[in-house]
């Protein structure tokens, strides 16, 4: 872990892209960037791989249609094959079509929870987990970019961001480094 | 500027000329006699006798349920034969021979019928997609609107057509036509404030009429929009899809009770409207997104790109899905209630048409589901055009379940004039489309939105 970071504040989200693109062309590492709201595209432009969270939730779906199958053809067919109102339950085909709803609610919750659990495990989210903002206005209407300064010239690295139209830059030194 | 390759011009009128061949084939073919009836079914008893025989079987259990069923509500003997033929030997072989006579007369109208509204409903479905753009004031669809007007070019011809099916047709298709079972029928009776020739003649005029005035006037404004300096025509045209919109979601359900209900004037769905709409929906966004490639193809519109595929890819896979979704709604009531009058339509669809029925349903919702799932598949032409075949064959495969079951029964089979009729509105469609893709630039300047849809991306 790098342990000086350079904090760059930006007040626009244009402002920012510009900063993003001309950073990592001049080779710079761009560690973290923190704004108030999703900005287009940046994310491409920090050159983050694609997500894969929907091939996750497609899998989750197959495990919950597997499941609402399992569980009917047990219950309904294998275990207890009632006759209930005259529906055939011979085999699972037979009687199929009264058990697509709740095959495809499951499919549809076993993929949109699961998914949503993912995204909390990935992205490290819980309840009573410390917000990790460096600067409270990052929510509100400011900017921040993080630059690793370790192996680089702390001044020419700081007017290179004064450059690209951060309005404030300081030095971080990482306290607790291990 | 598109002109229709002159390979693709003769492809079209050499489809046109094969089919028209068997379409005259179809109708010369056909029994005239119940002699023709008695020799045909002997061959076909010396072919396969004994599966037959056990399929009677089979049958004769639920049709003589539904029967008794249908007895009770006062159903007269004569209709409850036209509605459910499952039963031969039930009614007297002298009348049974009678009916086939009829369904085998019935079916080349029905093989035209169905290739003739498959490619009508085409055109329908993109002119609804086209009003709906310009009445949601879609900003990513403008570069498509002289491809969607191209298409419904067919829609004058197509339509006419289809209307002249449908009228003289006359009681091929539709039991209430034939004044005898109407005198012993109560159910028709009560029914015959709605479904008599002349108020049927008028409603069929009355929407091809709507339709086609829309079509033609909004055709015209858009052209006119793209001489003008200011947005007079735009504006006339976002009112006039509005319109075009409420007229069409009234007349396509009563279109849908009148041509195929109706076939079955015995059975009724509350969803079937919809049901059809749906069909021909997702049928027009397949074939703008075929010709949108096809365009692309010959490198005629730079300024579509893939990003405009990939919208019509979400929209024939959302479509696909909503298909589904309204053709289960109506299986599966009607099934799981299992009311004898209701479930008819379907048990003769399982029973004599299984592997279509339900082999529709892997062509229509697992393979587009599948191929267009994944969000970069639908930026490649060549997966789309997979998808588009699917659901094309899918789709035609649904129209001909709508009709021939209703109409010729068990007597169906996939010949001559079904791929004849499929041939020539397949060879008219090419011919016509290309004709109306190819008098103007392909370009729709002067749009409001034709600078954000050049610019569309995601």
């Amino acid at each position: 872990m790098a342990a000086t970071k350079i904090h760059a504040i930006y007040t626009d989200d244009d402002l920012l892209m510009q900063a993003v693109k001309q950073t990592r062309a001049a080779n710079y590492h761009i560690s973290e960037v923190f704004t108030p709201f999703p900005v287009h595209g940046l994310d491409h432009a920090v050159g983050l791989a694609p997500t894969r969270i929907a091939i996750t939730s497609f899998l989750y779906g197959l495990v919950g249609l597997a499941v609402a199958m399992a569980m009917m053809n047990y219950m309904m067919i294998d275990d207890w094959p009632q006759n209930i109102g005259g529906k055939p339950s011979f085999t699972f085909y037979q009687n199929m079509p009264t058990f697509i709803p709740i095959m495809f609610e499951l499919t549809v919750f076993f993929a949109g929870h699961l998914m949503v659990i993912t995204f909390y495990m990935r992205s490290k989210l819980w309840p009573f987990k410390k917000a990790e903002n460096p600067d409270p206005r990052t929510t509100d209407d400011r900017f921040l970019m993080e630059v690793d300064a370790d192996n680089h010239d702390v001044e020419k690295l700081s007017k290179f961001l004064y450059d690209t139209g951060a309005s404030e830059i300081s030095l971080i030194e990482n306290e607790h480094d291990h | 500027m598109y002109t229709l390759p002159t390979k693709l011009k003769l492809f079209s009128i050499i489809l046109m000329v094969l089919g028209l061949v068997g379409i005259i084939f179809g109708f010369l073919t056909t029994p005239k006699t119940i002699d023709d009836v008695r020799k045909i079914m002997a061959e076909q008893e010396s072919h396969h006798g004994e599966g037959h025989a056990v399929d009677g079987q089979d049958g004769a259990d639920t049709a003589n349920f539904v029967d008794e069923a249908r007895g009770e509500e006062g159903y007269s003997g004569a209709a409850m034969e036209h509605a459910t033929d499952l039963k031969a030997e039930g009614h007297g072989a002298a009348s049974h021979e009678e009916h086939v006579l009829h369904q085998l007369q019935t079916r080349p109208w029905s093989a035209t019928f169905v290739a003739a509204f498959f490619f009508m409903m085409i055109a329908l479905g993109v002119l609804v997609f086209y009003a709906i753009q310009f009445a949601s004031q879609a900003g990513w669809s403008p570069v498509l609107y002289r491809i969607m007007e191209g298409i419904t070019a067919y829609l004058l011809p197509g339509s006419v057509i289809v209307f002249l099916i449908v009228v003289f047709a006359g009681t091929h298709f539709y039991p209430w036509q034939d004044h005898e079972l109407v005198a012993g029928d109560k159910i028709l009776q009560d029914k015959s404030g709605y479904l008599n020739f002349p108020f049927f003649l008028i409603r069929g005029v009355i929407y091809i009429l709507g339709w086609n005035l829309y079509r033609y006037f909004s055709r015209r404004n858009s052209l006119a929009q793209a001489g003008a300096n200011n947005y007079d025509h735009y504006r006339k045209n976002f009112k006039a899809s509005v319109f075009f919109l409420i007229f069409f979601l009234v007349t396509e359900a009563t279109m849908s009770w009148d041509w195929f209900m109706s076939m079955t004037p015995h059975w009724y769905s509350t969803l079937f409207a919809w049901y059809i709409f749906a069909t021909m929906f997702v049928s027009g966004i397949t074939v703008i997104a075929l010709v949108t490639i096809h365009l692309k193809g010959l490198g005629l519109i730079p300024f579509v790109s893939d990003k405009h595929l990939h919208d019509l890819g979400k929209y024939i896979f959302a479509f696909s899905i909503f298909w589904t979704y309204l053709w289960f709604g109506q299986f599966m009531l009607i099934w799981y209630a299992n009311i004898p009058e209701e479930v008819t339509y379907f048990i003769i669809r399982i029973q004599e048409y299984q592997g279509l029925f339900f082999g529709m349903l892997i062509l229509n919702f697992v393979f587009p589901i599948l191929v267009l799932m994944n969000s970069d598949y639908k930026r490649i032409p060549w997966f789309v055009v997979i998808a588009a075949v699917f659901v094309l064959v899918g789709h035609y495969i649904d129209v001909f379940l709508l009709v021939m079951p209703s109409t010729v029964g068990h007597n169906w089979s996939f010949g001559i004039p079904e791929i004849a009729a499929l041939l020539f509105f397949m060879g008219l469609f090419i011919f016509v489309v290309g004709m109306g893709l190819g008098k103007v630039s392909l370009k729709p300047e002067n749009d409001p939105f034709i600078k954000e849809s050049e610019n569309y991306h995601f």
